[in-house]
């Protein structure tokens, strides 16, 4: 019977893998990763793993899957939706799909693995938190600065950038020394930076300007 | 930690220290922040100097202070970080901290008002960092770190005025012809690992002097080293990046294009000097001899001031390195320091000529010496000691070098070239060097207009040249620099000295700090290979061999007397070998004073020459460019390397993918469909099940073909997914073949 | 029926890593390419803990997981932001069209 339902959610998430890789609608690929996460995290709890099993849900299913249908629906004009779409190198893609599958299913049916003898599942949200609080404390903490530097970095990417007001200084800056402009390193302002010919113009004018 | 240690530490990362502030608070600082650059090089200068003094007391090149702490240990792979100061490093930290801290302080004048001023001396402090770290790691693996850090700073630096399109090709050029050594570095890095399965300096000398890598592997490998060097110090074929990248202002070139980053390709053959057989040594002087000759020659014709001078810097590193070659690590090294010093000089000096009449093209130059004394002045001292002139720097070790390789040839007849081009270079060298002082100074002014504007800048800009002027004048005296670094000699496999005592030895006073270490931090493992201790050490304790006889023979010369290498250790002081070395020293001794000889007689020419030329015009130069136009032109185009790797790297792969498109349009799909068509022919007299089985068949393969070969003629889409694919379908195919034929 | 063992979780961790291939490799919408990556990670992460299970019997496998969903989440994060970066400049997700280094 536990076999039955292990099959069950395995064929659901393997179909919902291959709908994503193939569907031509964005979103019901959106939709058909959702079954595979979901079947994912079946696995983990039937590996015993509880807590990453709620973590899949959480993060993934929570998270990510929700930041991602906000992507297709943000990217796609909502007048004209054309979310059907055409793949490129198709039988490329598949072929090389194909024979990676093949290559790793040989490998996991010819190798004999040794197996440890098997120990019954036990809850393991305890375990993982002493062990990242001990042993793996610096990878966590890590992990913790990755996700903050991600996070902002996200923030900064997709930022509107308005146009940014010349401020006074700046444009002090770009033409020094006013009087000291019939210097031939006056010249030089005609450019946005200064210096024209590997020589700081701007810097020529200042000099003499204090001379 | 030793003290000594500690303050290299500190002197490693102040200038990461000034970055950092830099980077992120310059512009909110007083003075946009150039106290902060200024301040921590003053303070490493200071400290290195301290170091400097240590050494200096010590007099012993063989010293060495070395402390490591594991970076990395996974399994059975240990990669540690350390520093290893010894008299070469002590040289170099005075070399570095002084030069940067001139440049940083001259860059206060030269860089006043640049827009991205404090990012300016941002850069200049990770430079220096980056620099550092190469001249105090002691295992390959991080000089190779610092390696790529140095080309970095030398990228953004050479592009900081990226806004020109000529600076931003430049960086650009420097970089991917950096890429094309470095590529070879590390894989030569990677031979000597996989053979001794340390990164550390002293762990591979054991490693190859006990023969784990030797014959033709090792000087592969060895060769494969020195194409770091060959791109870093722009030996040909890759010296094409460094006259570009005089695009970078011009304090810049002084630091990195002249003085500091393009030595570090000498100073790591020098540090790596063990690790080259013979047959790769012989590489490195004929490259290296090349060099000198074929850049000096371009300096010729040079118009601009600051091209001129890095064809000569290419010319002088030229001279390092084949110093290097052939066997003379000291002269080599000892040319670094005062070419850093009278180069950073003449740098300098053409940037002070640059900020007053802001032009770079001598032609329209002449007569600033009223105009510029001191600079003036201090650019004659650097020519003069550049062109070998004694008593100045240049002279006592492009003398040592001349010496050591006409030793080279007196001991080897048919390998006599490298002498003969470093001569014919050293002849080139007075002759342009002084081309350039009267173009510039002398004479009457071509350009009326600049010249009545130009003026002496401030003290920041003239101190620098007086400090490195008297520099260049007396680096050489005294013979100081036998002190700090000595040839090393083959290492000894002692397998009596087995024992912790050795050990000790080895690795010098470090041991003593091991148990105060900090937390997290401790000594580098004593490695349980046999203790290696250099052969100066051992003949020092037993004077059999000729050492101390050549030595008191030596001792009368003069000057460079200290430059000539310790007498070749002799490990076995059988009396074959002994009477070896005193006939090598003899040669040895010979051989440096027809050089000295030699050198003044070819510098003198080139000075004579020079002057007859440009300053008293009695010989024409239009005449002579009239006289020999194909020689003049050739020169004026460098050679056409660069057209040389337009045509071969640019249109040559363009054409190859042409040809493969072509290919695949005519061959193949002409293949496909004449094999379609004449299939389809046939199966329509076997009627109509043929007609449908085999067609399909056929067109399937046809598809199939047609598929791929759309593919390979896109596989330079610069579309991601296409390279995914690839990585992915090889990293399959690669499996397979392990599988299935290295493994069956 | 057999009972359910170490390789079931591989066969399905490598459809699974073979969908995913498939996805980041044929499709033109960058969204759907995230989710082809995000396909691959969790294979990865579903035959570590397999492995934890079945052949090391530790936590290890698990702990390795969840540094696998901490790099998906923030990976998520930084290539969604690009995503929609590139839609801004481009009126575009689709990969194929996004090609202005090749000019």
């Amino acid at each position: 019977m536990g076999g039955m339902i292990w099959y069950l959610f395995a064929v659901m998430a393997g179909a919902s893998a291959v709908v994503v890789a193939a569907n031509k609608n964005v979103v019901h690929c959106g939709f058909a990763l959702l079954f595979t996460l979901l079947g994912v995290g079946a696995m983990y709890a039937f590996l015993g793993a509880d807590f990453l099993a709620a973590t899949q849900m959480i993060v993934y299913v929570g998270g990510i899957l929700v930041l991602v249908l906000f992507a297709v629906m943000m990217t796609h004009k909502v007048q004209a939706v054309r979310l059907r779409e055409e793949l490129i190198q198709p039988f490329a893609a598949l072929g090389t799909a194909l024979l990676v599958l093949a290559l790793i299913l040989l490998v996991v049916h010819r190798t004999a693995w040794p197996l440890a003898a098997g120990h019954e599942p036990a809850p393991t949200t305890a375990q993982i938190g002493r062990e990242f609080l001990t042993t793996f404390l610096f990878p966590f903490e890590f992990a913790s600065v990755l996700l903050l530097v991600a996070m902002m970095g996200a923030a900064m990417i997709i930022r509107d950038r308005k146009p940014r007001e010349a401020s006074p200084g700046d444009s002090a800056a770009e033409v020094p020394g006013g009087p000291a402009a019939g210097l031939p390193g006056g010249s030089a302002a005609g450019l946005p930076g200064g210096p024209a010919t590997g020589l700081p113009g701007g810097a020529s004018g200042q000099a003499q300007g204090g001379a | 930690m030793d003290p000594i240690i500690s303050t290299a530490l500190v002197i490693l990362l102040l200038p990461l220290l000034s970055f950092v502030v830099l980077f992120f608070f310059g512009e909110r600082l007083p003075r946009r922040g150039d106290w902060v650059g200024v301040g921590a090089l003053g303070v490493c200068l200071l400290l290195a100097l301290v170091i400097f003094g240590h050494f200096w007391g010590r007099h012993d090149p063989t010293y060495r202070i070395e402390q490591g702490w594991t970076w990395l240990s996974i399994d059975r792979l240990h990669i540690d970080a350390g520093i290893l100061i010894d008299g070469m490093t002590a040289v170099m930290l005075v070399v570095v901290t002084l030069v940067s801290f001139l440049v940083h302080v001259f860059s206060t004048s030269y860089m006043h008002g640049d827009r991205r001023y404090s990012r300016y001396f941002a850069f200049l402090g990770w430079f220096t960092f980056s620099m550092l770290g190469i001249v105090l790691s002691n295992s390959l693996f991080f000089l190779y770190v610092f390696w790529e850090l140095v080309g970095l700073a030398s990228y953004l630096l050479i592009g900081f005025w990226f806004h020109k399109p000529s600076a931003a090709a430049a960086n650009k050029k420097a970089f991917l012809t950096n890429r094309v050594g470095d590529f070879g570095f590390w894989l030569g890095i990677l031979f000597f690992f996989t053979a001794v399965g340390s990164f550390r300096y002293l762990d591979l000398f054991t490693g190859v002097a006990s023969g784990m890598l030797a014959g033709k592997t090792l000087t592969i490998a060895g060769v494969l080293l020195f194409m770091g060097c060959v791109g870093k110090s722009a030996q040909v074929p890759l010296h094409v990046w460094l006259p570009d990248a005089m695009e970078g202002p011009t304090p810049v070139s002084a630091l990195i294009h002249a003085a500091t980053m393009v030595a570090a390709g000498v100073y790591m053959t020098a540090r790596l000097f063990p690790l080259f057989s013979p047959t790769a040594l012989l590489v490195i002087a004929y490259v290296g001899a090349i060099t000198a000759f074929f850049a000096a020659t371009i300096a010729l014709v040079a118009t601009d001031i600051k091209k001129g001078l890095a064809y000569s810097t290419i010319s002088q590193l030229g001279y390092m390195v084949m110093a290097v070659g052939v066997g003379g690590v000291v002269s080599g090294m000892f040319h670094l320091t005062t070419h850093a010093a009278f180069k950073a000089l003449l740098f300098l000096g053409s940037g002070s000529v640059i900020h007053a009449v802001h032009t770079q093209e001598m032609p329209e130059m002449g007569g600033l010496r009223r105009k510029l004394p001191i600079t003036f002045i201090t650019f004659t001292l650097g020519t003069l000691a550049i062109a070998g002139v004694p008593p100045f720097a240049g002279f006592f070790s492009k003398d040592a070098i001349l010496g050591d390789a006409l030793a080279f040839a007196m001991e080897k007849p048919q390998h006599f070239l490298p002498f003969v081009l470093a001569l014919l270079a050293a002849a080139l060298t007075a002759f342009y060097m002084f081309r350039m002082v009267y173009l510039t100074f002398a004479g009457k002014p071509r350009d009326q207009h600049k010249y009545e504007h130009a003026h002496e800048g401030s003290w920041a800009i003239t101190g620098p040249l007086i400090v490195l002027a008297m520099l260049s004048v007396c680096a050489g005296w005294g013979g100081w620099f036998g002190r700090f670094v000595a040839k090393p000699g083959p290492v000894v496999i002692d397998h009596a000295a087995h024992s912790m005592g050795a050990m000790g030895g080895m690795h010098g006073m470090s041991g003593m700090g091991g148990t105060s270490g900090m937390g997290g931090m401790h000594e580098m493992p004593a490695s349980p290979s046999p203790a290696p201790a250099l052969a100066t050490d051992a003949t020092s304790g037993a004077p059999t061999s000729a050492a101390p006889a050549t030595g008191s023979e030596h001792a009368g010369h003069e000057g460079h007397t200290m430059m000539g290498e310790a007498a070749p250790a002799a490990g076995a002081a059988t009396a074959d070998a002994a009477e070896h070395a005193a006939h090598a020293a003899h040669i040895r001794h010979t051989a440096h004073r027809r050089a000295m000889l030699l050198s003044l007689l070819v510098a003198g020419t080139g000075i004579l020459l020079s002057t007859l030329t440009y300053l008293r015009r009695s010989i024409s130069s239009a005449g002579a460019q009239a006289a020999l136009p194909r020689v003049y032109q050739l020169l004026n185009r460098k050679y056409y390397f660069d057209e040389f790797y337009g045509v071969v790297v640019g249109r040559g792969l363009f054409l190859w993918n042409a040809a493969l498109a072509a290919f695949d349009k005519h061959v193949i799909d002409g293949l496909v469909n004449g094999a379609g068509y004449a299939t389809r022919g046939i199966s329509w007299l076997f009627g109509m099940y043929d007609r449908y089985f085999v067609d399909g068949l056929v067109n399937g393969t046809g598809e199939l073909i047609r598929q791929f070969g759309s593919l390979a003629r896109q596989a330079q889409t610069g579309r991601i997914q296409t390279y995914f694919l690839g990585v992915i379908s090889g990293l399959v195919l690669l499996i397979i073949l392990y599988k299935a034929v290295l493994m069956p | 029926m057999l009972e359910i063992g170490l390789r079931h979780y591989l066969t399905l961790a490598a459809l699974l890593l073979s969908a995913g291939v498939f996805t980041v490799i044929s499709r033109r919408n960058a969204v759907v390419i995230l989710m082809g990556v995000e396909l691959i990670l969790n294979a990865a992460a579903l035959s570590f803990v397999a492995f934890s299970r079945y052949v090391t019997t530790g936590i290890v496998g698990q702990l390795v997981a969840v540094f696998v969903v901490v790099v998906a989440a923030a990976e998520a994060a930084v290539a969604l932001a690009i995503v929609l970066a590139i839609f801004r400049n481009f009126q575009t997700v689709h990969v194929n069209q996004v090609d202005r280094l090749r000019k």
